[in-house]
């Protein structure tokens, strides 16, 4: 009994050991291989302006009413907001998705191939009340809209 | 281990409708440990690819921002009854997955 208690804790003690090596080790060594493909600048940027310029090449957008986006007025829960965008504008290329009042606002980029719909859809997480902003990019211009939405308890806490 | 990753697609007048559904954590290294008051480390989905029949048509960057088990829907012009539609993910901590389904 004593022994076969005492093998347990062994086991335990070494299994904890062993899945906090390869946390480390992935942790360490896959970020810097992985994130040349992916446009960093934007995503970390902490300023709405900043994140748009890097994503998209610029922080001029123009306000357009062929850009709808539908999301909640009030999100209960500012943990799973569903967003969905789309746009009537011809020739779109790419539309970004922003919240304003996140640390990091630009939350997702969309690429659209020729023959792929100005229609996507997603939920993302809100820290508190704010915006939500699209920029579209089409023909070589880009546009934006915003939607408010009134977040009761913020999903980017612990 | 099953996969992350549910697709479905489905073909109308011409359209086909994407939407799916992937299993990830989507940590944005912000959010504490509250017994230890550790920072937990970032694991997010960086980038999804969508292809229909070998090609692409969806590209995605995302950051730590998006939901928990993220959920994507889109829709792109062709396609049909029985074309394959592949969808991959890769995170920040270079872990992937991909799976692929039939056009309805």
């Amino acid at each position: 009994m004593n022994k076969s208690m005492k093998r347990r804790v062994f086991l335990k003690g070494s299994l904890a050991a062993s899945t906090m090596g390869v946390a480390i080790g992935a942790g360490l060594l896959a970020p810097q291989a992985v994130l040349a493909a992916w446009n960093e600048a934007a995503f970390k940027a902490k300023s709405e302006a900043d994140a748009i310029k890097a994503a998209m090449g610029s922080a001029t957008t123009a306000a357009s009413d062929a850009i709808k986006i539908k999301a909640p007025d009030i999100a209960e829960n500012g943990a799973v907001v569903p967003v969905s965008v789309t746009s009537t504008l011809a020739g779109v290329e790419s539309i970004a998705l922003l919240v304003e009042k996140n640390a990091a606002p630009m939350s997702a980029v969309f690429m659209l191939p020729k023959g792929t719909k100005a229609d996507v859809s997603t939920r993302v997480k809100m820290g508190k009340t704010g915006d939500v902003i699209a920029v579209v990019k089409a023909g070589g211009k880009l546009h934006s809209a915003r939607k408010s939405v009134k977040v009761t308890i913020g999903g980017c806490g612990g | 281990m099953a996969s992350t990753i549910k697709i479905r697609a489905k073909a109308s007048n011409g359209v086909t409708t994407v939407k799916a559904l992937i299993t990830h954590p989507m940590e944005t290294g912000l959010r504490k440990n509250k017994k230890t008051g550790d920072l937990i480390p970032a694991k997010f989905i960086s980038e999804v690819n969508v292809k229909h029949n070998g090609k692409t048509v969806l590209d995605a960057e995302w950051g730590g921002s998006v939901s928990k088990n993220p959920y994507l829907a889109f829709k792109f012009d062709g396609g049909a009854k029985d074309d394959t539609i592949e969808l991959s993910w890769t995170d920040n901590t270079g872990a992937g997955d991909s799976s692929s389904a039939k056009i309805r």
